[in-house]
């Protein structure tokens, strides 16, 4: 089995886009005294990037704890980041972040809670992403 | 103001704790407005001076007005649209929090300023004032998003104020994107995009409050203010199509900027929790705008549209946090 892991903060913009994928997914949790997320089979990785420029602080602090994870990490086969083009060159910067973090494509970017465009394009492009992961390297 | 008014305002407030949250978006978007907080002084807008010159007449006149545009929307933001806020405020940390973002549209209004007196004439900058007081449709864009600020409906007033920090913005928006993207103005552009950088976070807060302030209505009224929502937007969307053509007809560019529009809108939507409107083919904005905007925007980080045989990594970034354990 694959899956996706995501973080949403209260504002709910990824957990948005996640459900319109209506798949399987694990949110990782957001306060510190929650249960941490591990995860057991491959996934895919969802997250907002934290706006405004070059201050650090891109990657929520709840995903880098979860990276921080050795088994978490060595599942991860790819990174999803939401963002929005007004943060300029920190546009999704958190993909790009965990992407050379984790050494794993940097699979697709969309602004906010993204379009019905992003979320079929997400739907296909796992569907295929996954078959390809499974036929041997 | 009455002598009750006062006594009324003094009542209401109490001391603000920051080590006792109620709701810890307002800390979260506080550290990110104080961190990304800016003057104008910052910017050498002075290098610009000799690419001004190179404008023509119709050019520097667009862009005259544009910027006159731009300060009367920031001045209503500062003066009375973020201030409008604070009494509906759910948490003193809100309130706190729209306190920073009335300062920071003074501070915006201001750098316009700090443009003009840069690159223009006291006389052109007169006449683009005069311009921007005649002009119907950006008097008409003022006077409604001020009737809801004086309105009694705290979620109006905050549909009304997200309409106008990732919306009505954006006809104005371009035009340094533009100039920025053919390599003029480019500190001006730099310049305008820590506005836009701000008017994000501003956005983002304030139609997150106005989700957490649906939470406590019924499905009928919250039925209602989205009804209401769309509606407002198709009212201020007709009005920004005649206010892009009063500018940048001359230009040719009219159609250009309502793709930008019309994709700003939708994200104006999204921040207060709706759907997206607009199709794809209607908010295909012009590319070199949408890289003078984001030049990450344009990156190949759409793995899956490609024929899929190389991986995208993502470059190294000097942003790393302390808290990476590997």
């Amino acid at each position: 089995m694959t899956s996706l892991v995501y973080f949403s903060s209260v504002s709910e913009n990824t957990s948005r886009f996640v459900a319109k994928l209506q798949t399987t997914a694990y949110r990782i949790p957001l306060r510190p005294r929650d249960e941490p997320l591990q995860v057991t089979e491959p996934y895919v990785l969802i997250t907002p990037t934290y706006g405004g420029g070059n201050e650090g602080g891109a990657v929520p602090r709840q995903v880098i704890r979860f990276l921080n994870d050795s088994k978490n990490r060595s599942l991860i086969r790819g990174v999803i980041a939401a963002g929005n083009t007004n943060f300029g060159s920190a546009y999704c910067i958190a993909g790009d972040i965990i992407s050379a973090k984790c050494k794993v494509p940097y699979l697709y970017a969309f602004e906010l809670m993204g379009t019905v465009q992003d979320v079929e394009r997400v739907q296909e492009g796992l569907v295929r992403f996954w078959q390809r992961q499974q036929r041997p390297m | 103001m009455t002598p009750t008014g006062k006594i009324k305002l003094i009542d209401r407030v109490s001391a603000i704790n920051w080590n006792r949250l109620e709701d810890d978006k307002d800390l979260e978007v506080w550290d990110r407005l104080t961190g990304n907080f800016w003057l104008p002084e910052k910017v050498p807008l002075s290098n610009d001076i000799q690419s001004w010159g190179t404008l023509t007449e119709a050019e520097k006149t667009m862009t005259t007005r544009v910027f006159t545009g731009l300060t009367l929307l920031d001045t209503i933001q500062g003066t009375v649209g973020a201030v409008s806020l604070i009494p509906d405020a759910l948490t003193p940390h809100e309130e706190a929090v729209y306190t920073n973002i009335a300062f920071m549209e003074s501070v915006h209004a201001r750098s316009y300023s700090s443009i003009f007196s840069t690159l223009i004439s006291t006389r052109e900058i007169d006449d683009a004032f005069r311009w921007s007081e005649e002009n119907e449709n950006l008097q008409r864009k003022a006077e409604i998003v001020l009737e809801y600020y004086r309105g009694d409906d705290p979620l109006k007033r905050k549909v009304a104020s997200t309409m106008l920090e990732s919306f009505l913005f954006y006809s104005g928006f371009y035009a340094p994107m533009y100039w920025s993207s053919h390599a003029k103005l480019t500190n001006t552009a730099d310049l305008i995009r820590l506005i836009i950088r701000d008017e994000a976070v501003h956005g983002y807060y304030i139609g997150y409050k106005y989700q957490k302030g649906l939470e406590k209505l019924t499905q009928a009224e919250r039925d209602d203010l989205k009804a209401y929502t769309f509606e407002l937007l198709f009212e201020l969307y007709e009005n920004e199509v005649e206010y892009t053509q009063d500018l940048y007809d001359e230009l040719g560019l009219t159609e250009d900027v309502k793709k930008f529009l019309r994709y700003n809108a939708n994200k104006a939507l999204m921040n207060l929790g709706y759907e997206a409107l607009f199709p794809k083919t209607e908010t295909d904005v012009n590319p070199a705008i949408l890289s003078a905007l984001s030049p990450n925007a344009d990156e190949n980080h759409d793995f899956f549209s490609g024929s899929g045989s190389s991986y995208v990594i993502g470059k190294a970034v000097n942003t790393e946090d302390d808290d990476w354990d590997f």
